[in-house]
């Protein structure tokens, strides 16, 4: 055990948005201002019993709360070891678990008085959910895609046009997530008066992170309840992949203080760590600055930030949410990598063995399980997040597999 | 507070001559390390009074699509921040007097080191820094060092910074405060030039620094009504795409980029000039 440990490891962040070095508030002056008064927002309504009253009544009817914590019964059999358990979050409406936090952020913006919403997405899922709950409130919704996201992710692009989203491709930089998520926070800079950032993962400027983690967490919480239902204890581990680190977090928190519970945090190795070529922030990078908070890059000696590779383009993306970078530094989360070459093998392991198309997000994760589990005793309770379906990348994955469709 | 630093000087001179200054922003090594330190060199003679640097950064979330690019070519030829402050201490050798203010983003000093940055800029013979992603809030990273190693900070204030909040964004500024005169990115959207002047009326009730007016200048007649108004006049996209319009099909410096560059700086000059005569 790290002798350096604190008493809690959900206390974070502090007053100034801070997870040890992690974390901040750097942004321009512009959006200085309006992220004070996000802050101040947040806080009043998560506190207020008619926003948390609001909140699960959308989660329960609308996107389908609770999620399935199910026994994958035949790929533990397989594997040989641990009982390996799913939280079913690709059942959720719009299929991943960006809807948890999408639905949080939208009510609030409600509430704050905001009419148009602008959102970054990579995969398209974020993209997607937030198309979605704007439909659902009648709200403008922008969301800037990179352009090579929106060739490789065509059916969400589709999806959030039917959805009366308007679908910008962003062309500079490496167009890819960093870059639409440049493109967002230039957009708000020029409309801070009516609109909203919605951003999809548990990074950006505080109060961000500790936002997101918090609209997440019922994924973790609703494990807790469940797995004292099945099995009257708590699990032994949890694994979940990382891009920003939403889903993951969101299961990771509510055990951070049970010190007895594993967590595995799976970042995509790409091509594999030592080809540079991968997403994996942690494993491969240094903490710098980037999209208003410090945290692990993958950047050059320069302190130029580098392109992440992943099949997956969720998982495409440099850095990192500062709260994992907080939790990798105090030892309490063990973060592991898996490659493209693994993803694609679990998640057609995954398909044969349990009926379950899995995203490519959480295929990082099952690669890790897949690893994990024999090793441990049959005894061993390990939850995966099965944080999003995999209908949108069977073309990226026939194309892996040199399946002509 | 620490010795007047050169922007002091340049600024205090300025005021007895009772006009503004033009502050000129070109990227460090755009298009190339060799045609950049050309235009910097020039940028005097041809009327600039600050000359403000900028520190390329691959992701410069607060400006536009043209300082961006000019960014990514500075890279793409090789530029680094050790290049940069190169590039500083070859202009020093030919001028004593005119300000460098180094303008950029936070990661790429954090990654130099922030104690070994400042040492080594202040020995290049840079002034003050911009800083576009460290508001007030993180005073401690970057601003307090700068100024205790005799740096100046300039901070940006913008339409969003209310009263309230300009005494926090005014407390460890010096050298000169930069208005941001339009909501949004650099290079895009044209100031409205009486709601310019209010806002640095505005500020000026709020401190004795001098405050310069940029984002979205272009034109000597624009320069010349924000000059009215305004300490100093900064403009930085217009010559940024003055740099890239003068390049050859494969992206390299022609023969007529500085002097593309140093032409539209004496036209601006002009109007600055022409606004206090």
């Amino acid at each position: 055990m790290n002798i350096n440990a604190p008493n809690s490891y959900r206390t974070g962040p502090d007053e100034h948005g801070r997870f040890g070095i992690h974390g901040g508030r750097f942004v321009a002056e512009t959006l200085m201002p309006l992220i004070l008064d996000l802050e101040r927002s947040y806080k009043e309504a998560k506190d207020d019993p008619e926003f948390i009253a609001e909140m699960d009544s959308f989660l329960e009817h609308y996107v389908g709360r609770p999620s399935p914590l199910y026994f994958a019964e035949r790929l533990s059999e397989h594997l040989g070891g641990a009982k390996i358990y799913f939280k079913r979050d690709e059942l959720n409406h719009t299929g991943a678990h960006k809807i948890n936090n999408v639905m949080g952020q939208i009510l609030l913006a409600r509430r704050m008085g905001k009419t148009r919403i602008i959102a970054e997405t990579g995969a398209g899922q974020h993209g997607v959910a937030t198309a979605t709950v704007c439909a659902r409130f009648g709200l403008k919704c922008i969301v800037y895609m990179g352009d090579v996201d929106v060739e490789r992710q065509k059916p969400n692009v589709f999806r959030m046009k039917l959805l009366g989203a308007e679908v910008v491709p962003v062309s500079s930089g490496s167009r890819t997530l960093k870059d639409a998520l440049n493109e967002a926070l230039r957009d708000w800079v020029a409309n801070v008066e009516d609109t909203f950032y919605c951003i999809g993962t548990v990074a950006g400027p505080h109060p961000y992170p500790e936002m997101v983690r918090d609209f997440q967490s019922v994924i973790g919480l609703e494990t807790r309840k469940q797995m004292m239902a099945r099995e009257g204890r708590l699990p032994d581990s949890l694994v979940a992949a990382i891009g920003g680190g939403s889903n993951a977090m969101g299961l990771f928190h509510p055990f951070l203080d049970d010190k007895d519970v594993e967590i595995y945090g799976v970042e995509a190795a790409g091509h594999g760590i030592e080809t540079g070529q991968h997403a994996a922030s942690i494993t491969g990078g240094a903490p710098g600055i980037l999209h208003g908070n410090r945290t692990y890059l993958l950047m050059d000696d320069d302190g130029q930030i580098t392109e992440a590779h992943s099949i997956s383009a969720g998982l495409d993306y440099p850095g990192i949410g500062p709260e994992h970078a907080w939790l990798k530094d105090m030892g309490r989360v063990n973060y592991i990598s898996a490659t493209d070459r693994e993803a694609l093998d679990a998640f057609q392991l995954c398909c044969a063995l349990e009926g379950i198309i899995p995203a490519l997000e959480p295929a990082h994760a099952l690669a890790k399980v897949i690893e994990l589990a024999p090793q441990k005793p049959n005894d061993h309770l390990m939850v995966m997040n099965m944080c999003g379906r995999g209908d949108k990348d069977i073309f990226a994955v026939a194309e892996h597999l040199g399946v002509d469709l | 507070m620490s010795d007047a630093t050169r922007i002091d000087r340049r600024f205090a001179a300025l005021k007895d001559e009772g006009r503004s200054a033009l502050v000129t922003f070109v990227t460090a090594g755009d298009p190339d390390y060799a045609t950049s330190l050309e235009i910097v060199k020039g940028l005097p003679a041809a009327g600039a009074d600050v000359i403000e640097l900028g520190m390329p950064f691959t992701d410069p979330m607060a400006d536009g699509p043209a300082i961006q690019a000019s960014s990514l070519r500075a890279l793409a030829s090789g530029q680094n921040m050790v290049r940069t402050l190169d590039l500083v201490r070859e202009f020093r050798t030919g001028d004593d007097a005119t300000p460098i203010v180094l303008m950029g983003y936070y990661n790429p000093i954090y990654v130099y080191g922030v104690d070994l940055f400042l040492a080594d800029a202040k020995s290049a013979g840079a002034d003050g820094l911009i800083i576009v992603d460290l508001p007030p809030e993180e005073d401690g990273e970057l601003c307090i060092p700068a100024l205790n190693a005799g740096l100046n900070f300039i901070r940006l204030a913008t339409p969003t910074t209310d009263d309230a909040r300009l005494p926090s964004v005014l407390s460890n500024t010096s050298g000169f405060v930069y208005y941001v005169s339009v909501l949004g990115i650099t290079g895009t959207k044209a100031p409205d030039i009486g709601s310019v002047t209010q806002s640095v009326a505005r500020i000026k009730r709020h401190t004795d620094l001098p405050v310069a007016v940029g984002f979205g200048v272009r034109s000597a007649e624009q320069a010349a009504q924000i000059a009215d108004g305004a300490d100093g006049v900064v403009v930085g996209s217009a010559l940024v795409n003055a740099v890239r319009d003068s390049l050859d099909d494969t992206g390299a410096a022609t023969g007529s980029t500085a002097g593309a560059v140093l032409g539209l700086v004496e036209e601006l000059a002009g109007g600055v000039r022409q606004a206090s005569a």
